[in-house]
């Protein structure tokens, strides 16, 4: 294998550039933050916890909750 | 995607930022779009074993001489436009998870395609959020859990992806370090055996949960794992397709015409 001028893996020719990680970072907790909150309304919401009484969003998403794979009834 | 812009840190230099941003934008898109065609499938597939289920479950409750639930959300709405909503926010949730990985992964392992990076990493992904922790906690159809261990279940299901990220990552980071001595053949190897140890260790070790009534038709509950497992892999694979072409567009130079003419 030559890779002499490689500064990355070896066995692979010369890497794409990378998104610098500070630039990545902000954005990074900004995406996990909204899919954690959209995460937990479809499968945890008026289950296992509630932020919201009474049980609608659980019978609206039900289907959707059960065929995801969460835990419900 | 207006906005984007005023996100950059003024540490860091703003295309890559705008980049990140774009591009977060766009694996929730496909995301998205993902979820209607996942949404799709779940409607045919799925939503017959749902409702023979809750026949089922109905049939218990009479027999126990229970009043039925009372439907504050009908089931029409629920099989419909419940459904589509749900498939939606899941799509977009992990369509925004997976572009972010993307953005991380991209130019740091190895030269690849934006492409062939999107559908190895929705592979990736699939496997991680959905194959490992449903092997140990597989989808169940209504009519199976127990109201009084929702609390635990719910804890497992999320505990369990959280360790299945773990393990992935660890495998990823080992595999990464040694292709500096072993090669990216052989590392890869390694990093492949020690994420199937890690995953025995952690299915062995989560507590099992099995609530299925004895007298609970089995094909019934096979059909219904077969379409929630179909569903996301109809899913996953639509968001590594989609989302590559778009990555690729954030990522082309913007001199792209003047670069082939040097
Ligand atoms: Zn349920």
């Amino acid at each position: 294998m030559s890779h002499s001028l490689s500064s990355s893996i070896p066995g692979f020719a010369p890497a794409p550039a990378a998104i610098p990680v500070r630039a990545v970072l902000p954005w990074a907790a900004f995406g996990v933050v909204l899919a954690l909150a959209l995460l937990y309304f479809v499968g945890a919401e008026q289950g296992a916890t509630s932020l919201i009484s009474g049980h609608a969003v659980h019978e609206f998403v039900h289907d959707g909750r059960h065929l995801l794979g969460f835990p419900c009834h | 995607m207006t906005g984007v812009t005023f996100w950059a840190s003024p540490a860091t230099d703003g295309g890559s930022s705008l980049m990140a941003g774009r591009l977060l934008a766009r694996g929730m898109v496909a995301g998205v779009i993902a979820a209607c065609l996942a949404f799709l499938f779940a409607r045919i597939f799925g939503e017959p074993q749902v409702n023979l289920a809750i026949a089922f479950e109905a049939a218990q409750d009479a027999t126990a001489g229970m009043a039925p639930e009372p439907e504050l959300v009908s089931r029409a709405v629920q099989a419909t436009f419940g459904l589509l909503v749900a498939s939606l926010m899941y799509g977009a949730a992990y369509g925004g998870i997976y572009a972010v990985v993307f953005a991380f992964a991209y130019g740091r392992m190895g030269r690849i395609s934006p492409r062939a990076l999107a559908l190895l990493l929705a592979g990736a992904g699939f496997l991680t959020f959905v194959l490992i922790p449903g092997l140990k906690y597989p989808p169940n159809p209504p009519g199976i859990g127990h109201p009084d261990t929702i609390q635990l279940r719910t804890a497992t299901y999320f505990e369990v992806i959280a360790l299945s990220v773990c393990v992935m990552a660890i495998a990823i980071l080992v595999g990464r370090r040694l292709a500096l001595r072993l090669g990216a053949w052989n590392a890869t190897l390694c990093g492949v055996g020690l994420f199937v140890v890690l995953t025995a260790l952690m299915q062995a070790t989560a507590p099992d949960i099995n609530e299925v009534p004895a007298n609970f038709p089995a094909v019934v509950l096979w059909r219904f794992r077969e379409a929630a497992i179909g569903m996301q892999i109809v899913l996953w694979s639509a968001l590594g397709l989609i989302f590559g072409p778009l990555a690729a567009a954030v990522l082309a130079p913007k001199t792209g015409g003047r670069r082939l003419a040097r």
